[in-house]
């Protein structure tokens, strides 16, 4: 079976209106994702996971002047569609949930206009109809008393709600895909733990396939099939979710499972990462990660590794772990 | 021993008007009578969801809220008492670090003066005493003694943390108060900066307040815990009897919802039903009950106290 989603040697730049200073903020990903499955994208602020996610869309800023490579989605090439195609395929079969719900809700408009929007753009759904069906989608979302909440506006609701409802709006048109940017600041863990179990129920109801892009490894820990690793724009790990945590294979994988605070062994002090995140406009030369890296060797400073791997769905992009 | 600091039935309502002259109607109960103890050289970790009252509690024990009643002790001394003297000591052995390291640091002044600044505006120094201090304060959180020199907008986010850290030490605190200090940051940064706290207190002898969403890593930061719900102390322990054994039922699903750190960690699963109530009009008896699992009749009627002993405030440990 061909994967839902594949992306083949993919890149993003951001080029400056004088073309002056360059920002590789994806650079050569190769992934893929099947129907049904869950993927992690896990990297630090900057690494360029929402330029990822923003590219599949084709909702890229201005300033992302150059993109290579191929984002197969059911087997067609979205970088070749053009703009009304895309307008199609956004909302109904690829719908994205951003980092912050206000942003994805309009102050002026109702709950139910805004969860009935995608319906009457995407289906032709008559309005009295996607009302109605809008009412059932916060109910699905958990929203109780939805036949009042319709009628209710955004600063009405907590920001646990307004989660759910722009979640709400994603699956009103049972996507394929649904890709959720996490917040920064995580929502209340019960909150929290309350969305990600209406996600996964909704996910087994309609088959859909998620992407995660999140901070916390613990969400991949929790949700995810598949994790990406992203580090400077690269993907520099990409595997099964056991593989990745049991048998980390990149340095930087294995120094941030290694970095986060667990229960069990509460008191012992943390293995913490030294140095800096890279600046994207200035990356280190060679793997982006060297002047971190306990193993780096020469080679590391002078030219970027490879990937290398890609028979087991293990792949890794390291001088030394890759050989 | 007498606890370096000690909170005895703590409220702080904030009352709630018609635009800015109107008559005061109702009030929000963002701390509701709560008492803890921190002692010399502890973390006490204080956890629970948005607007419960952490930062609130976090204000308080700094003095930039006054209680609308209960009493503060700082080393056994009640604080509304003390004289101009005595205040001064006070502030000045409580310090702040806060989330926002870049919202924190005042972007047109030199690092070293960001730091030095409490030094100068509270103590009488030469400049080679200023310096040797600014220097030892550098090297305490791992900064070169050149960055005196630059501006905040210079440094990474963990390093602007790493600045305010040293800046909270000039006055040589014995409490500080740390305000989700590393929520804002680079997960790969993170541990450094626990680190970094954890040896200086090891150094220092300081205690600390601690406040984070992350479980984890207020069980590791800990010594004891205090859970808040809607104002109120629900549950104080020792940390890891808090995480691993916990026994209010909000606790307990709290620390349910928590992420695994692996794939295979499995957790009990408890989903609670609806959100947190506005703690502007709390529910009346256990704050907790209308979305308890185990709510008694009792519940709904008499608020449950944290009592000396078991310390969980609920009907059920009684
Ligand atoms: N419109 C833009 N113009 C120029 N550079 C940009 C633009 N948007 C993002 N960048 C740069 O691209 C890089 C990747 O940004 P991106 O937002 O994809 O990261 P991210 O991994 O989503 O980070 P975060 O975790 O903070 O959300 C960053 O270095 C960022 O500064
Ligand atoms: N100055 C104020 N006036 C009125 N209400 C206030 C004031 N400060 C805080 N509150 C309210 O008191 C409650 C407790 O707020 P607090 O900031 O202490 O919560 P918190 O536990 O720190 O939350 P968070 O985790 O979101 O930081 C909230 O309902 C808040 O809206
Ligand atoms: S390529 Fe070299 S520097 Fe990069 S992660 Fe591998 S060993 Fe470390
Ligand atoms: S007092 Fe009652 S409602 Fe409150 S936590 Fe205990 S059992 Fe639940
Ligand atoms: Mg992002
Ligand atoms: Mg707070």
């Amino acid at each position: 079976m061909a994967p839902l989603l594949e992306l083949k040697n993919y890149s993003t730049h951001y080029v400056s209106a004088r073309g002056t200073r360059v920002v590789k903020a994806v650079d050569t990903v190769s992934l893929v994702l099947n129907s049904g499955e869950t993927l992690g994208i896990v990297g630090e602020s900057g690494s360029g996971k929402t330029t990822l996610a923003l590219s599949i869309l084709r909702l890229l800023p201005m300033a992302a002047r150059k993109t290579d490579g191929e984002i197969l989605f059911e087997g067609e090439d979205l970088l070749k569609k053009s703009t009304e195609e895309m307008r199609q395929i956004r909302g109904k079969r690829i719908a994205m949930i951003l980092q912050d719900p206000m942003a994805s809700l309009n102050p002026l408009f109702t709950i139910g206009d805004q969860v009935s929007e995608p319906l009457r753009v995407h289906e032709g759904t008559p309005r009295r109809t996607a009302w109605q069906k809008a009412t059932a989608l916060l109910k699905a979302v958990r929203i109780t008393a939805p036949e009042t909440r319709v009628r209710e506006y955004p600063h009405q609701m907590s920001g646990g709600m307004r989660q759910r409802i722009v979640g709400a709006m994603g699956i009103a048109c049972e996507p394929r895909l649904l890709i959720a940017d996490e917040p920064t600041t995580s929502l209340d863990l019960t909150i929290q733990a309350q969305y990600l179990a209406l996600l996964r129920d909704l996910q087994r109801e309609h088959g859909l396939a998620l992407i995660f892009i999140t901070h916390n490894l613990g969400i991949v820990a929790k949700m995810c099939d598949r994790v990406a690793v992203m580090y400077a724009g690269r993907l520099v790990e990409f595997g099964p979710v056991r593989k990745i945590f049991d048998q980390p294979r990149h340095p930087y994988t294995r120094a941030l499972l290694q970095s986060i605070p667990r229960f069990a062994d509460s008191r012992n002090r943390l293995t913490a990462i030294g140095g800096q995140p890279p600046d994207l406009s200035a990356p280190p030369l060679g793997c982006a990660f060297h002047p971190r890296c306990p193993d780096a060797i020469d080679r590391c400073r002078g030219e970027a590794p490879p990937e290398t791997g890609t028979t087991n769905g293990h792949t890794v992009r390291c001088w030394v772990a890759g050989s | 021993m007498t606890a370096l600091l000690e909170a005895v039935d703590l409220f702080k309502h904030f009352p709630v008007r018609r635009g800015v002259f109107g008559k005061a109607h109702g009030a929000v109960r963002a701390v509701d009578g709560i008492s803890f103890t921190i002692e010399k050289g502890k973390t006490l970790g204080v956890v629970g969801e948005s607007g419960c009252g952490k930062t609130t509690t976090a204000k308080l024990v700094l003095g930039l809220e006054d209680p609308t009643g209960g009493a503060l002790r700082f080393n056994g001394e009640d604080v509304a008492s003390l004289d101009a003297a005595g205040r001064r000591r006070y502030r000045r052995g409580i310090q702040a670090v806060f989330q926002d390291p870049y919202a924190s640091l005042n972007p047109r002044m030199r690092v070293g003066e960001i730091i030095m600044e409490p030094l100068i505006t509270h103590e009488r120094h030469d400049t080679p005493e200023l310096k040797r201090r600014l220097e030892r304060l550098l090297d305490l959180v791992g900064l070169p003694a050149r960055a005196a020199a630059l501006f905040p907008h210079e440094f990474s986010g963990g390093q602007r943390q790493r600045i305010a850290i040293a800046r909270s030490l000039a006055l040589s605190p014995s409490l500080v108060v740390l305000d989700e200090p590393v929520s804002a940051l680079d997960v790969s940064i993170r541990a450094q900066i626990l680190n970094l706290l954890r040896d200086l207190q090891a150094e220092l002898g300081l205690a600390y307040l601690f406040i984070a969403h992350d479980l984890a890593a207020v069980a590791h930061m800990s010594h004891t815990i205090a859970v808040m719900y809607l104002g109120r102390v629900v549950e104080l322990g020792d940390a890891n009897t808090v995480a691993t054994a916990a026994r209010h039922p909000y606790t307990r699903a709290l620390f349910a919802a928590a992420l695994p750190s692996h794939p295979d960690e499995k957790r009990e699963e408890i989903v609670l039903a609806g959100e947190v109530p506005s703690p502007l009009n709390p529910p009346a008896g256990c704050h907790f009950h209308p979305r308890c699992p185990s709510v008694m009749e009792r519940c709904r009627g008499e608020e449950p106290k944290l009592r000396t002993g078991i310390r969980v405030a609920c009907h059920l440990y009684e």
